[in-house]
């Protein structure tokens, strides 16, 4: 059977049967199979698109290539160790009394439908469906950050769709755009939004609807990625949330977000002939970067605090971007991977110390690597990483963005290089005595299922001290892709 | 440009400026049902601009287009957004963060910078409704200001959908739609949207015993 139908097919039919069948003793098995499924039918896909080069499917609809099979494995991956860590997180919260079966029914329908949104929006070649399943995928999770009913996370979910719906409003009124200049060249046949169409003509498109449309997919799509200023519900969301969920948001939906941006990013460049589209989205960079770094130390809260560092990178990442060429992009696409590894690693730990302790407030945390030295090892490892520590690789990474910005924008330089000191100092300051202090709790009734951490953080320490050959031709192709 | 204006352009400018008057008349009424019955009217309004677009282009999607549109937002919507209401009894809705003749002058100063964002895009426009733009874009503001000025969670649904309004009219005005796939796509994500915000309205309800959104305002950074 076709790998690509694979990979979509097995979260939507498990989602559905999953909402079907209810909350049974089963479910969380199913959960897991699926999840496994869909990892290797993805990580089959990726060989064969490598070896066999880019391809699509359903007539034109899909399309894959080098730059989304490379997301579609990584989303596929986590998608996979975030099923692993919640059997027992949601057991635990069960047994607290914080969820009940219907909840976690819910949970599991909605965690692999949303696991094919983002996978159909990933692979996707019509501008307009990508739309369609990013909007598919706010709708997906809205019910998920208020699952618990707390005032707080009906709250954050209200603030989440709201903000996120008038910034995909936005996205469409740009989507029109774009079709309105495709049309021109492309006549009105169905293929004006098709990508692969597209970057054929992309020389063509009118500059001054090109450069107003991706204005609009920026703001748009720049909400769902959690640009500042429009970056309110991002926090709100994630500490409200269940921590599987906050660690497929963080590690999962921004990513896909910014891959809708560098798609248009692509055409807007070809149409405008200057660097416009690469400045805005520096200058968007620059400004989340700095206004999440100064957030993060009036931080109480354990997972607001890491929702704001999220956001810091997806800053960074941003701007990675924005500059462009060869090793900008390179740089941008690995740390997109090691950010997405380690920050949903670093939820894992934390859920797990949330749950030890009962609480997320993070003065109420203390001494974990005495109750729990895996948890406390686990979570001080991943701060280390995520700070840009080397050997692990988001160094690298942060590295060659910072080198690349001093050589070709040297303005730049000293903002990025305080926004990190000071992220740096205030995480920094504030995981080591959550770690390190004087505590007196027990036990959890069930074993936190915490290798899923460990294996993150090895691949984020090993793509530190050694990337293989083809994962690093794979990065060079994608990232020659984005121009 | 020719003095003699088609019958059927004239048609299409009519629809329009209807809208835009329904999308302050929305701006400007305060009690939830005549606000959803607005909805349904502006709904039914770009039904039939669209009819007169497919039927004066010969557009035959367009004609699938202006089904849905009629479905959808004159009658499904309004009447889940009924039902909502009587089932929870939301009671007349008589505040605003700003008062009402300033949310309209600040409507017009919205519109004016929607038609002079608009212009350009307009004059390259090669489409029978291209005069229209304008108006589509000033009624995506002002169903935005909307959102920003109410304190009820219906009428900013309200407002949200009616900025899907606008959106789709300026889908029409510019290109004559977008292909029928994705438009179905959007109708599908817009009825999914409102199921769910069903759904949620009554998680809000039962927590804080009424729909007033200023319940939401906890989480802020200190």
């Amino acid at each position: 059977m076709d790998l690509f139908v694979l990979t979509l097919a097995i979260p939507l039919v498990s989602g559905l049967a999953l909402a079907a069948a209810g909350e049974r003793a089963w479910a969380p098995n199913l959960n897991l199979i699926a999840s496994l499924g869909t990892f290797l039918a993805s990580a089959l896909l990726t060989a064969e698109i490598v070896a066999a080069g880019p391809r699509f499917a359903f007539g034109e609809m899909f399309f894959i290539d080098s730059l989304n099979v490379f997301f579609v494995a990584l989303t596929a991956f986590v998608g996979l160790t975030t099923s692993i860590f919640s059997g027992p997180y949601m057991r635990n919260e069960r047994e607290h009394g914080r969820l009940t079966a219907a909840r976690l029914r819910l949970y599991k329908s909605m965690f692999q439908l949303f696991m094919f949104t983002m996978l159909a929006a990933l692979t996707t070649n019509n501008l307009g469906i990508l739309w369609v399943a990013m909007e598919a995928a706010t709708l997906t999770t809205v019910l998920l950050v208020s699952l618990y009913r707390t005032a707080a996370s009906l709250e954050a979910a209200w603030k989440y769709f709201i903000l996120c719906g008038v910034g995909i409003a936005q996205a469409l009124f740009g989507t029109i755009l774009l079709y309105f200049a495709a049309e021109r060249v492309l006549g009105e046949t169905g293929n004006a939004l098709l990508w692969t169409h597209l970057v054929g003509v992309k020389g063509q498109l009118e500059p001054t609807v090109m450069a107003l449309a991706f204005v609009f997919l920026l703001v748009g799509y720049g909400t769902k990625v959690g640009l500042a200023p429009l970056h309110n519900w991002l926090p709100d969301a994630h500490a409200e949330g269940p921590t599987p969920v906050s660690a497929v948001l963080s590690g999962l939906l921004l990513n896909v977000a910014l891959y809708a941006i560098l798609r248009v990013k692509v055409l807007a460049d070809g149409a405008i002939q200057s660097g416009f589209a690469g400045s805005l989205m520096m200058g968007f960079g620059l400004l989340t970067l700095t206004v999440a770094a100064f957030f993060l130390s009036r931080q109480k809260d354990i997972k607001r605090m890491f929702a704001y560092s999220s956001i810091e990178h997806m800053g960074l990442i941003t701007f990675a971007f924005g500059m462009g060429g060869p090793v900008a992009n390179f740089a941008g696409l690995l740390h997109m991977t090691l950010h997405s590894l380690t920050k949903s690693a670093i939820f894992f730990a934390v859920g797990h110390a949330a749950q030890k302790c009962g609480t997320q407030v993070m003065e109420d945390i203390r001494g974990l690597i005495k109750i729990n030295p895996v948890i406390g090892w686990g979570l001080m490892l991943g701060t280390l990483a995520i700070l840009g520590m080397p050997p692990f690789g988001v160094f690298a990474s942060e590295f060659m963005i910072l080198t690349h910005a001093m050589k070709h924008h040297p303005w730049a330089t000293p903002i990025l290089l305080t926004a990190l000191g000071v992220a740096f100092a205030a995480i920094f300051g504030k995981v080591q005595p959550m770690v390190f202090g004087e505590t007196h709790l027990k036990r959890l009734p069930h074993a936190p299922a915490i290798t899923p951490v460990f294996v993150h953080l090895a691949l984020v320490l090993m793509m530190g001290l050694y990337i293989p050959p083809y994962l690093v031709r794979w990065f060079h192709e994608a990232a020659r892709m984005l121009g | 440009m020719s003095t003699v204006v088609p019958l059927s352009a004239q048609l299409i400018n009519l629809f329009a400026a209807v809208i835009l008057l329904l999308a302050f008349a929305m701006l400007a009424q305060r009690r939830v049902l005549p606000l959803i019955n607005l909805f349904a009217l502006q709904g039914l309004t770009l039904c039939l601009s669209t009819l007169v677009v497919a039927f004066s282009t010969g557009q035959a999607h367009l004609y699938g287009s202006a089904a849905l549109t009629l479905v959808l937002k004159a009658l499904l919507l309004p009447w889940i957004l009924h039902r909502l209401v009587r089932k929870l009894q939301v009671k007349s809705d008589v505040e605003g963060l700003v008062n009402i003749p300033t949310t309209m002058l600040i409507g017009i100063v919205l519109v004016m910078v929607a038609f002079n964002v608009a212009l350009p895009i307009s004059q390259l426009a090669s489409t029978i409704s291209r005069g229209t733009l304008g108006i589509a874009l000033a009624s995506v503001m002002l169903a935005f200001l909307m959102m920003i000025v109410r304190t009820k969670a219906i009428p900013q649904v309200v407002g949200f959908l009616a900025m899907e309004n606008g959106l789709f009219l300026a889908a029409t005005s510019a290109t004559y739609g977008m292909p029928m796939v994705v438009e179905l796509g959007i109708a599908l994500d817009v009825l999914v949207g409102a199921i769910i915000l069903g759904v949620f309205f009554f998680q809000i309800r039962e927590q804080f015993d009424s729909l007033d959104i200023r319940h939401l305002e906890k989480l802020k950074e200190r």
